[in-house]
């Protein structure tokens, strides 16, 4: 029965599916039956396509946010002459170097809709890319260390309340009841004062967000174009006409850039300014041990993040290196100071060794929030600035930017974050709630 | 971790010791009254963002507590100069950039300690 090519998509869009292209159905009944011939006839999960010489659009940028492009332009809008450029691998940029935390208790309403909207798609994620997504609505803890942090906790949970958001403000007991393993001394040189808590937050697989994506996108018609590297937009007229590649130009009705740490160098290639400052971010695991933390604790006071995979590592996010840097690789002293920060709330993970420690390029705007946003250039499109927190908005962030370009207008949750708002002076500040220090 | 030569100081310091302060030879408009939206936010929020060559402010935060000037590669973050308020750099572009860089662990510090010296006798 596995083998059976069973088409993906719901019956929405099973009538914009291209001809001959089926999808492998993954189910525990095939794992078992694909282990019974020792797992050696596995479909391949996508094509390798050679580019074509025409596109309806083309994304550059094969992250998680571009692959949901493809994916949610394809299924929704009935848009399969597709390809997404990539100059590396697949989901090899921010996608595999994030901390995988998913939540959407943000403070402003543009900003709590729009995370808001992304945690609903998640939840029905897995099912609808039919890619086991390891989403683990585990929670999330925001510890207040200070009065001041804890009366902001309170104005934040109040205002997720009013917008349909679950959240709970917590007191120190109940946080300690939660994490028993977490310093909630008086004599704690930041005390926890208590918490916000959304229980429905918690953690995604990485990697696999970006492959469940890829793949479904793949069997709606859509070209994943990897080791393929943008060098140059073409504009004929007062539109975009085409990219050129290390593999030749390709010329497209719609280009969409979805290129995190290097959309200022993009946007500079056709002469657009963007309000973007391009920062190392860094994250590190430590080695695998045995569970100990159930849910994600975090704390803007202190600085530190910590969650522990399926896997068994604990997974802590450090924040941004203050100067510009494109190299991948942050400083020493960030790492150092993230480091001291997990271990005066854990005193118990003092001695665990860490495994792996990198960076990223992060694009952070002024006000903390992304731009989604049509360009003055017909045909140009920019999703982009989402900074230290993107990975969570994933999904909501490739439905409403499919929705921007399929109707070559703004989604109704995307029109708030146009780049004319650094001109209107109508900013998102979300410096409090992104949660990581800018 | 950088290694940053504060032109004040004279000293090379710890990365620890100094806190970036983005893009440096950033004009405050002279009449703010005049200008458009557009190019107030231009001022405010729009930033040149290189990958390469970047003139960028750093403060002495936790020595002289000055501001100065330096020239880094966004890419390897090497630091190719540092310069006082007020003085421009020396290193302008990518090809000077080369130049400069042909011993690529020490920069000519000898070039800039006597241009920033000529810059001071002046």
């Amino acid at each position: 029965m596995p083998q059976a090519n069973i088409q993906l998509s719901g019956p929405s869009s099973a009538g914009q599916l291209i001809k001959g292209i089926t999808m492998q159905k993954y189910s525990g009944f095939g794992l078992f039956k694909h282990s019974l011939s020792h797992h050696e006839n596995w479909q391949r999960v996508w094509r390798n396509p050679t580019p074509k010489k025409h596109y309806d659009v083309i994304i550059i940028g094969g992250g998680g946010h571009g692959l949901a492009t493809a994916y949610y332009l394809a299924k929704e809008h009935g848009i399969t002459n597709i390809a997404v450029v990539e100059k590396g691998y697949l989901g090899g940029g921010n996608t595999a170097r994030n901390t995988t935390i998913v939540r959407s208790n943000y403070l402003w309403d543009e900003a709590a809709h729009l995370y808001e909207h992304s945690l609903k798609l998640w939840e029905g994620l897995a099912q609808d890319l039919n890619y086991n997504l390891m989403f683990s609505q585990r929670g999330v803890l925001n510890l207040g260390h200070t009065l001041q942090d804890m009366r902001d906790i309170e104005r934040r949970v109040n205002a997720n309340r009013l917008n349909g958001i679950d959240g709970e403000v917590l007191n120190t007991a109940q946080v300690q009841d939660m994490v028993p393993i977490l310093d909630c001394s008086k004599n704690a040189r930041y005390p926890v004062m208590g918490a916000s808590w959304q229980a429905r937050a918690g953690t995604a697989r990485h990697d696999a967000v970006a492959w469940g994506f890829a793949r479904a996108a793949d069997a709606l018609g859509v070209d994943l174009l990897q080791q393929t590297e943008v060098t140059g937009i073409r504009r004929k007229d007062g539109a975009v006409c085409g990219v050129e590649t290390n593999r030749g130009f390709i010329s497209a009705d719609t280009v969409a850039c979805v290129a995190a740490g290097n959309s200022g160098t993009l946007a500079k290639m056709i002469g657009i300014e963007l309000p973007l400052e391009s920062h190392p971010l860094q994250a590190m695991v430590s080695e695998p041990i045995k569970p100990i933390l159930d849910t994600v604790v975090m704390s803007n006071h202190v600085h530190g993040y910590i969650s522990q995979s399926d896997k068994g590592d604990l997974v802590i996010g450090a924040g941004i290196d203050g100067y510009l840097g494109y190299g991948q690789r942050g400083s020493f002293h960030v790492v150092e100071h993230t480091i001291a920060a997990i271990i005066e709330m854990f005193p118990i993970f003092s001695r665990v060794r860490l495994n792996r420690a990198w960076g990223g390029v992060v694009d952070t705007c002024p006000d903390a929030c992304p731009i989604i946003s049509k360009t003055h250039i017909k045909g140009l499109y920019f999703n982009c600035g989402w900074g230290t927190g993107g990975f969570k908005a994933t999904p909501s962030s490739g439905h409403i930017f499919a929705h921007t370009i399929a109707k070559d207008d703004a989604h109704p949750l995307a029109k708030p974050f146009s780049i004319e708002r650094f001109t209107t002076g109508q900013l998102i500040d979300e410096h409090g709630a992104a949660g990581v220090a800018h | 971790m950088l290694h940053i030569r504060c032109p004040y100081c004279e000293e090379y310091r710890e990365e620890e010791e100094f806190s970036p302060a983005g893009q440096a030879h950033i004009e405050r408009p002279l009449d703010p009254e005049s200008l458009s939206d557009k190019d107030w936010a231009n001022y405010l929020f729009f930033r040149k963002n290189p990958r390469g060559l970047h003139h960028e402010m750093w403060l002495h935060a936790h020595g002289c507590r000055k501001y100065f000037n330096m020239t880094r590669n966004t890419v390897t973050y090497k630091i190719l100069e540092t310069y006082k308020i007020g003085q421009q750099p020396y290193v302008l572009d990518e090809n000077s950039l080369d130049e400069n860089s042909a011993d690529k662990n020490s920069p000519d510090e000898k070039s800039i300690d006597e241009k920033n010296s000529s810059e001071v006798s002046k």
